[in-house]
């Protein structure tokens, strides 16, 4: 049951504070793939406003995920730095995140961080079987292949080009 | 979580369900663990993890859910760390041995194929709860599914020494996926409620794909008809007493202890 509400400041107002919570999420980037904010990863799921307090949803990607708790507290952090330490951070499972909530900022920040994005349409491929066809994030060149489903975190596949021979980072549709 | 809701009629068949399937995925979780450092190649252990990091986290939930339904106030530490090898659910698969490489790509790919069924299937419960988690678990175990069936294929249709090792790996665990499609009536109820789908309609999707995956990896289905049971009721092979002793021992030697 979550705690009642603190007393409120009658000087402070909704709208201001909805406004701060936004600034101060902007700045929380994921721990894992530090290149993304947690809004442009799409696991930001809701900032609001009830009876006078911030409410920030959040969603895990991957089930056993070990940055979840790592970012609840970030963003239990920046909240209290920007004077909200009485907001009220949540999980929702339900819709799951899929890759296809990555913002096009963040995927183009993926690719300059040598981490191909994932494809569109999220799991039909998987679903059938097939490796989609990813394009080196070093040099663009369409001949690369799988080295390994799993990466060094639950979201990314290896993957090598074929041309310039760097391995790189694919990050899984799911 | 309303009160109402956990004095719902079928509280102690939910919480039957996910302590059976949290328990089945914590403690394949934990035999995965043990790879790390320990796999044939660089890539397997961090696939190995991946895997039991997805399937932790699977369980974690479901454990959180049980703890709620039985409303005695254990969260799912305290259901993982303080409960007796009589009080787990999990099938008998999951705690047989990693022994080698072999062993532990069948168990995983005869695994696989039952769990993203069951996800598939469980995603549509009429229980939100369960079937949230089913969703998440759906995208997880697609992948897990495709490696181990890879590496199935690849072993069986390697060498003599793989294909040989695979298939008495085949061989000595086929007794244990008599499980994966028991009943009782437990899972009658929720299959009736709409809540869980019933064991045995996975048996025939579960039997196509292994079968179709078991032709491409030139492996013959054994035919014993005897399949060993008891997990799901707690009576468990002394493997998983070893099991517990080693993931419970820190936490038993310093209750409460955090980091």
């Amino acid at each position: 049951m979550p705690a009642p509400a603190p007393p409120k400041d009658l000087a402070r107002d909704p709208a201001d504070d909805l406004a701060r919570a936004q600034a101060a999420l902007d700045r929380v980037h994921d721990p894992e793939i530090p290149a993304l904010t947690i809004a442009q990863l799409g696991i930001l799921r809701e900032v609001a406003e009830r009876d006078g307090r911030i409410v920030v949803t959040l969603t895990p990607t991957y089930s056993g995920c070990p940055a979840t708790a790592a970012i609840e507290l970030e963003v239990q952090t920046a909240l209290a730095r920007a004077g909200l330490a009485d907001a009220e951070v949540r999980t929702a499972l339900s819709p799951p995140w899929t890759t296809d909530w990555i913002t096009p900022e963040g995927r183009a920040r993926l690719r300059a961080a040598g981490i191909a994005p994932p494809r569109k349409a999220a799991g039909k491929a998987a679903l059938l079987g097939l490796d989609p066809d990813i394009a080196c994030p070093h040099c663009g060149h369409a001949q690369t292949e799988k080295l390994s489903e799993f990466g060094a975190t639950a979201c990314k596949a290896l993957y090598r080009c074929l041309a310039c021979r760097e391995p790189f980072e694919y990050f899984k549709c799911i | 979580m309303a009160d109402s809701e956990l004095m719902d009629k079928l509280a102690q068949e939910r919480l039957t369900l996910a302590l059976r399937l949290g328990d089945t995925g914590l403690v394949l979780a934990q035999r995965l663990s043990a790879w790390c450092g320990h796999a044939p190649e660089l890539e397997l252990d961090l696939a190995l993890s991946n895997v039991a990091l997805d399937l932790l986290g699977e369980a974690r939930m479901l454990l959180t859910l049980a703890g709620e339904l039985e409303g005695a106030g254990r969260d799912e530490d305290e259901l993982a760390y303080f409960r007796e090898t009589t009080a787990f659910r999990n099938i008998l698969l999951v705690e047989q041995p990693n022994e080698d490489f072999a062993v532990t790509i069948v168990r995983q790919f005869l695994f696989d194929a039952w769990h993203l069924e069951l996800a598939t299937q469980l995603a549509g419960s009429t229980d939100p709860r369960f079937a949230e988690i089913a969703a998440k678990t759906v995208k997880e175990a697609r992948y897990h599914r495709k490696f181990s069936t890879d590496w199935l294929i690849r072993l069986g249709d390697g060498t003599a020494e793989s294909h040989d090792r695979v298939q008495a790996a085949l061989d000595d665990l086929w007794i244990y996926t008599g499980e994966f499609f028991a009943s009782d009536p437990a899972d009658r109820a929720l299959a009736a409620a709409g809540i869980a789908p019933d064991p045995a309609a996975l048996e025939a999707p579960w039997r196509a794909f292994v079968d179709a995956a078991l032709a491409e990896a030139t492996l013959e289905r054994p035919d014993n008809a005897f399949m060993q049971a008891g997990g799901r009721d707690g009576r468990h092979s002394e493997h998983l007493d070893y099991l517990l002793a080693e993931m419970q021992v820190l936490a038993r030697a310093h209750p409460g202890a955090r980091w």
